[in-house]
């Protein structure tokens, strides 16, 4: 009769323990990942949540208008469907992806190859500013033989102007 | 009947100008001057034939002729008078009759002025001008006619020019309306400006292939066309600033300026022009870059019309409706045969280009030009990539994409900066020669007072980085161009004696292009802190509220009042309106209302904002949506906008500066030939 009610208690200690130690991982978890259990359980997400989403999102139809300011009806339906995806407690990557993956990168703020759109001007500026550089070199060449002459008497002003200036101002002086 | 006489008008006009072209050609070729002389006058002749075209165009939008296709798309009968007239530019075939009568009103302009020192640039004026003159009304007579009428035949109702056999007038009983978008008071003055802006620049090109053809390639062209591309900058300017303030005020976004294609569109020519601006300066005073000034007046052109382009064919929605827009192809086929010949033509003349003196230093005034005219080729670039992107993705990849605010954004507001802190150097800069000691000693002044004003900014406003090099860069602008006027001003009153207000007045006066220009400088800072405060600052929220209940965002607090419906039907309007209390730290500042307005007969929402505007910050709110049942609840979304108020102070100065430069100078004309001897002898006039 004592051996199984002992034998009781045991598994109820055993159990005890194992509930304990879920109990630590699961607070652990939630230590870990806060944002997912907060919006798993967390009220309905706010406008603003809502627009910091759609602010970076423009629709297919309204073009170069951002999402979170589109007066559509499809907008706001759009943003209707973040705040319900928010809820589900989706990420922000998670709702982009969505989106793209139901209409296109086009829905992006910027091409979703960066490399591509930044190196075509990137390259040409670079390259504009070589000819000027070449150019520069081009131009000063032939001066350089007499510089120190140039140095001497090409004082700051060759501009008749500023010479005029500086002349007024020193008189003054 | 009237819709076929405008149409019987702008055909006569198109065969006008093309007459014009022809003659003057033939004239300049067999040496004819009565030939010439005839062109002339027919170049004469377009413009009061476009402004009858015109005329009978108005007529027929302000007496509700909706049988015509153009008035029945772009007015209804609610619309007010005002709103009748300006919609003559609401729509593609209008507007292109516009573009070209105010492109016509230029050329008489210029035909009227005296030729006598010119003559040989005459002919090719007026063969360029006349020719994309020509080309426009084309549009309108071959493609876009604003003067086709419904027919009703078998296949259905449809825009005829001529009346089909089988065909009855059909006369809608309503028209469908002006975008809501577009009834706004901004919209009298925004295109107009914009298109002023446009047609101008074809002033300065058609002198630049004038002293290409003539072979006159000295800097004549320039001189004579200096006032003319400066007014083009002017109003390419203005209607800028005007659409970005009426963006502001209607598209209820919270800003003023979205990177939309179309924008970037109308921006462009002006970055070429702007460029060209500084760089003629080069030419005229150091008869160097002569090349290079050539192919920025030819790009201005070309972006000019890519403009008028991009925004009139519907490419930039898509290449499918590129192919579908029967103008595409011909505005992509004219832009590359202007460009082609241009091109050609500098190279034909590439010998008689050649620079008269040589680059001495790289701080040299004329260096730093070339600074500020890579700049402003590089935002050109990524404007122009990030426009044509999106097309070339989807011709290449058919994947579409968009190129939205944060590219742009990215890419230029380090060149952005450059051109700022080049705009506080160059001033102090000499031409032919500077060096970094004489530069040194005019900026160390201003420099340091720029830094103390960044220190004292870091810990009463912000600790930003980009923000505080961004009002350094202002300030060191400002400091430096107050600090140059100064020293000029000072020289005055101690030689002639003058008292300091008198002395800056004269100064102006005397040097009206150098310090128009600095006032430009300074009101272009004066934006540039506006454009700082609403892209570094700008906050946000929205939300839903009850009546009585409260949001805040910063230090506001916005009570919901109450809303109210009503229709307004003479003009056609529902207006839903809401008003809200408004607080700052508890102290009552007074009510906002922001409306949404329904428009019947184009079945649009407008989101009008309701706006309180100090020189600190804008408040800006929007009525997002309300629900009509039990009309408890609304959502707003409200902005503060910080220091968004100097930009539209900045471009009240801009204008001004602008107006200074460009007064036409009494002795202007006389000035090469009389004042050369004088100049040493007198003070001011030296330096312009």
């Amino acid at each position: 009769m004592n051996k199984p009610r002992r034998l009781q208690i045991t598994n109820y200690r055993a159990a005890s323990h194992w509930g304990k130690l879920l109990l630590a991982l699961l607070t652990a978890f939630a230590f870990i990942f806060p944002i997912q259990t907060a919006l798993a359980q967390g009220p309905t997400p706010t406008d603003d949540e809502v627009n910091r989403i759609a602010k970076q999102l423009y629709c297919p139809v309204c073009e170069s208008t951002p999402l979170d300011v589109c007066p559509t009806e499809a907008c706001r339906q759009w943003r209707d469907l973040i705040r319900t995806m928010l809820a589900e407690g989706k990420s922000e990557e998670e709702i982009q992806q969505y989106f793209v993956a139901q209409y296109g990168a086009r829905v992006l703020a910027e091409p979703p190859n960066r490399l591509a759109t930044y190196l075509v001007p990137a390259v040409a500026i670079l390259l504009g500013a070589f000819l000027l550089f070449r150019g520069f070199q081009m131009w000063m060449k032939p001066v350089t033989a007499d510089e120190d002459e140039t140095e001497q008497t090409a004082k700051p002003a060759q501009d008749p102007y500023v010479a005029r200036l500086e002349e007024e101002l020193k008189k003054q002086k | 009947m009237i819709a076929n006489f405008g149409f019987g008008v702008l055909l006569i006009t198109f065969f006008v100008a093309l007459y014009s072209v022809f003659a003057a050609i033939y004239g300049e070729r067999r040496q004819l001057p009565s030939m010439v002389e005839s062109a002339r006058r027919a170049m004469l002749l377009t413009w009061p034939l476009l402004t009858l075209a015109s005329l009978v165009l108005i007529y027929l939008l302000v007496n509700n002729h909706y049988e015509v296709q153009f008035v029945y798309e772009v007015t209804s009968r609610s619309m007010p008078m005002y709103l009748k007239i300006t919609a003559w530019w609401g729509g593609q075939a209008g507007s292109l009759l516009f573009w070209s009568w105010l492109m016509a009103a230029f050329t008489s302009l210029v035909t009227l002025r005296k030729w006598d020192r010119d003559r040989e640039f005459l002919p090719w004026v007026i063969v360029v001008a006349c020719a994309t003159m020509a080309f426009f009304i084309g549009m309108n007579v071959f493609f876009e006619n604003p003067f086709a009428q419904l027919y009703q035949t078998f296949q259905g109702v449809s825009a005829y020019t001529l009346k089909p056999a089988d065909g009855i007038l059909f006369t809608p009983e309503d028209g469908r309306g002006l975008n809501p978008l577009l009834r706004h008071p901004g919209m009298i003055i925004h295109p107009p400006m914009l298109y002023l802006g446009f047609v101008a620049y074809v002033i300065p090109y058609a002198f630049a292939m004038a002293a290409l053809i003539t072979g006159r390639t000295d800097d004549r062209w320039i001189r004579l066309t200096r006032r003319w591309s400066l007014w083009a900058w002017l109003f390419l300017s203005f209607g800028l600033v005007l659409g970005g303030r009426w963006a502001y005020d209607v598209l209820g976004w919270g800003g003023y300026w979205g990177w939309d294609p179309v924008e970037i569109a109308a921006f462009m020519p002006w970055l070429t022009g702007t460029a060209f601006l500084h760089s003629v300066m080069i030419q005229e005073k150091r008869g160097m870059l002569k090349h290079w000034n050539m192919l920025l007046i030819i790009l201005t052109y070309a972006l000019v019309i890519f403009g008028t382009f991009l925004t009139r064919s519907g490419v930039l929605s898509s290449v499918h409706s590129f192919a579908q827009s029967a103008i595409g192809p011909l505005f992509f086929a004219f832009i590359g045969f202007t460009l082609i010949t241009s091109v050609a033509l500098i190279i034909y003349r590439w010998s008689s280009l050649k620079s008269e003196t040589e680059m001495t230093s790289v701080l040299s005034r004329e260096a730093l030009f070339l600074f500020n005219n890579l700049l402003f080729m590089s935002i050109l670039v990524v404007c122009f990539w990030g426009v044509i992107f999106p097309l070339i993705s989807e011709l290449f990849t058919g994947q579409k994409v968009t190129v939205g605010p944060p590219f742009y954004e990215r890419a230029t507001s380090p060149l952005f900066g450059g051109l700022m802190l080049l705009m506080g150097i160059a001033p102090l800069s000499a031409w032919g020669h500077s060096t970094v000691k004489t530069l040194g000693r005019a900026l160390w002044k201003p420099a340091i007072a720029a830094l103390l004003i960044t220190v004292v900014l870091f810990f009463t406003y912000t600790q930003r980085v980009g923000a505080l090099i961004g009002f350094f860069l202002v300030a060191f602008v400002i400091l430096v161009t107050i600090y140059e006027y100064w020293r000029g001003a000072y020289a005055r009153q101690r030689s002639q004696g003058e008292n300091v207000l008198t002395a800056f007045w004269n100064l102006t006066g005397r040097n009206r292009r150098r310090y128009g220009g600095y006032i430009i400088h300074i009101s272009m800072m004066l934006m540039a802190i506006g454009i700082l405060g609403i892209e570094m600052f700008q906050m946000e929220t929205q939300g839903t509220l009850q009546q009585g209940q409260t949001i805040s965002l910063g230090n506001y607090e916005l009570t919901y009042r109450e809303v109210a419906q009503w229709d307004d039907l003479p003009s056609g309007v529902n207006y839903r309106r809401a008003v809200l209390d408004v607080h700052e730290d508890g102290e009552y500042l007074g009510q906002l209302a922001p409306r949404i307005d329904y428009y019947y007969d184009s079945q649009q929402n407008m989101t009008i904002p309701g706006q309180r505007s100090t020189m600190r910050d804008d408040l800006y709110v929007l009525l997002v949506d309300w629900e009509p049942v039990g009309a408890s609840g609304a959502t707003f979304k409200i902005y503060i906008n910080p220091l968004v108020n100097w930009l539209w102070l900045g471009s009240f100065l801009f204008l001004a500066g602008v107006v200074i430069a460009a007064w036409p100078e009494k002795e202007a004309e006389r000035v090469p030939v009389k004042a050369r001897v004088r100049v040493p002898q007198k003070q001011t006039s030296a330096a312009d």
